[in-house]
């Protein structure tokens, strides 16, 4: 790690072709051998530095400061607050909500698509070659629709007048499950007015279109599992439930664990979906930590300050989560 | 039951299961286009209509001639298409600099940049939306689109270049060994021996690049002061009007939006998962 393989080269004393090679590289490019690494590096670190780190440190900043209407157009220089904002935040309900549907959010929504996903990801590895093929196909159609157009066609699928949802619930038997405040039918039950039926319909919104990617990464892992392994449970006896838990899920311990903490931090931070579903940050009690950060900031009055101590909080959280990613990922691939 | 028997029947049941997955995954996508196709009296209904009889073009029309938000749906189309392609070029090169930096030098500094490089791909873009946004307004390109390509370059950039290296990698050494020793420069090597064995890759990550950036609704929707600088996802909330929700119109809309996503997705799907999970998938 020490020094560039390539330096290694040109230290040769021998006049070998190596060193003769290296002398009309340096001469080419006009560098130093050892500077290539970091010459080619320059453009990558300048947006890293400047348009990802160093924004992390003004949100850092910003989270003690005021900035209002005065402060964007700079005709006033921020103002220090101390630790004002995070307090008005921390003493509103409203946080503490969004708080709560954000973590009941990704646990539930995190949960199904795993569950779902895994599910499918079994059923292609079993299924034929032209079949699996098939399923796949279909599900990249999920996977790959962009999440605004995820939440309008969820949108019209759970409206109350003419969404399927309600169609379809309409076909359960009464003495099953019967329509809410003694309706005679499902015909005009609004859906994407109160919090908790609001986020059913994110959940079935965010689990279909994130279950295709747990599926073909699962696939992907079945695929590198030794068959003999399976011929000799079968061998021994083993039941399909038994092998699945005793084979199949330690084996692909490392890729569920990616799996889960990326489901995780994605759906932590769920927005899209969220605002199309909602229409807009309109509903306070529906806000998750995203929708509210940018509510605050973005809403007139503007409070960017308050904006960005709620999105502190939001990024500590993931970058907790990101830490436990980080190592998982090291733990398993040498860089 | 006869073993036999019973094996086909194992086999129908498992088929019946993928046929019903596919059409769980397809339905959403088949419903966004064929209301698209739907004369209004069949989608304000409380009735199910499988299948558009009354077929029309009526709203596919009314939104590429009327627009939205006082704009033709064309300036945002091409407003989408300057973003998502402007972060491909700027994006796909500097990621293809600092890929082969990581792959083919060893050098002081290289673990530390990417473990940097792992983390900074995952902060929040809701995080980041904030301090970008005051940053955008001072260098006054807050209604101009290379303040939106800048964030997004920023955005895709990690995972580009976690993406490109393995890529990068996977071209043996020995390539560019043998074209030294035929006396081609370092430069020369680059664009004869290397540029061409990885563009698979770059086209891979570009792809990737391009959808994020053609997707997403955060930083267009605040970081644009008026509806000229709109992109597709922002205009597409227009359509929810005061007066109720103009489904067939905004159906169109989607489907003229989800049409580029899905052809690319088609080409790269593979690359992504291997990108996305990295070592823990092998085989």
């Amino acid at each position: 790690m020490a020094n560039p393989t390539t330096v290694a080269r040109g230290r040769d004393s021998s006049p070998s072709p190596g060193r003769r090679r290296n002398d009309r590289a340096a001469r080419a490019s006009g560098l130093p051998v050892w500077s290539i690494p970091y010459v080619l590096l320059i453009p990558g670190l300048v947006v890293i530095a400047g348009l990802l780190l160093y924004p992390m440190v003004q949100l850092g900043i910003m989270a003690f400061q005021k900035v209002g209407l005065a402060q964007i157009r700079g005709t006033r220089p921020a103002e220090w607050v101390g630790l004002d904002n995070f307090d008005k935040v921390l003493s509103n309900d409203i946080f503490w909500s969004a708080l709560r549907n954000t973590v009941a959010f990704a646990f539930v929504a995190v949960s199904l698509t795993l569950i779902v996903g895994t599910a499918v990801g079994v059923l292609l590895h079993r299924l034929g070659r032209k079949m699996s093929l098939f399923v796949v196909i279909g599900c990249m159609f999920a996977w790959a629709v962009p999440p605004v157009a995820q939440g309008v066609i969820w949108r019209s699928l759970f409206d109350a007048e003419s969404g399927i949802i309600n169609w379809a619930l309409n076909l359960v038997p009464t003495w099953l499950l019967s329509p809410p405040d003694g309706q005679e039918s499902w015909s005009g039950t609004p859906w994407l007015n109160d919090t908790i039926p609001l986020y059913i319909a994110l959940v079935v919104c965010v689990v279909w279109a994130g279950f295709p990617f747990i599926a073909v990464s699962v696939l992907a892992g079945l695929k590198g599992i030794p068959a003999e392994l399976y011929e000799a449970a079968r061998v021994d006896g083993s039941g399909a439930w038994r092998t699945f838990r005793k084979i199949t899920l330690p084996l692909l311990k490392p890729v569920f664990a990616v799996l889960t903490i990326l489901s995780i931090i994605w759906d932590f931070k769920v927005f899209s979906q969220l605002y199309v579903l909602m229409n807009g940050p309109t509903n306070r009690d529906g806000f998750n930590l995203s929708m509210y950060a940018v509510a605050e900031a973005f809403k007139p009055p503007q409070k960017l300050g308050t904006g960005a101590a709620i999105s502190v909080v939001l990024t500590i959280i993931l970058l907790i989560i990101t830490v436990v990613y980080v190592r998982q990922i090291v733990k398993q691939e040498e860089m | 039951m006869t073993p036999l028997a019973r094996k086909r029947l194992g086999k129908i049941l498992l088929n019946t299961a993928g046929i019903l997955v596919f059409l769980y995954a397809v339905f959403p996508v088949y419903w966004m286009v064929a209301t698209g196709f739907k004369a209004n009296d069949q989608i304000f209904t409380t009735e199910f209509i499988p299948f558009p009889t009354h077929f029309t073009f009526e709203h596919f029309e009314r939104v590429l001639t009327e627009g939205v938000a006082n704009n033709s749906i064309w300036l945002y189309m091409r407003n989408s298409a300057i973003v998502a392609l402007g972060t491909v070029l700027i994006g796909s090169a500097f990621a293809l600099l600092s890929a082969t930096a990581i792959a083919r030098f060893r050098f002081k500094g290289r673990g530390t940049f990417l473990v940097t490089l792992l983390i900074v791909q995952m902060l929040p873009a809701e995080g980041l939306l904030i301090p970008l946004y005051m940053m955008v307004k001072r260098a006054g390109l807050g209604d101009q689109l290379i303040g939106l390509i800048i964030t997004q370059v920023a955005l895709t950039l990690p995972f580009g270049v976690w993406m490109l290296r393995t890529f990068v990698a996977a071209v043996p050494k020995s390539l560019e060994e043998a074209a030294w020793i035929d006396g081609a420069g370092r430069m020369t090597t680059f664009w004869r021996v290397l540029f061409p064995l990885v563009a698979p890759g770059l086209v891979a990550t570009s792809i990737f690049s391009f959808i994020t950036a053609w997707n997403d609704l955060i930083f267009a929707l605040y970081l644009m002061s008026g509806s000229e600088g709109y992109t597709m996802p922002v205009a597409l909330q227009y359509f929810f009007g005061q007066k109720g929700v103009d489904w067939g119109a905004i159906m169109a809309g989607s489907t003229l939006m989800t049409i580029p996503v899905v052809i690319f997705f088609l080409l790269v799907q593979r690359r992504m998962v291997s990108g996305l999970v990295a070592g823990a998938v092998k085989g």
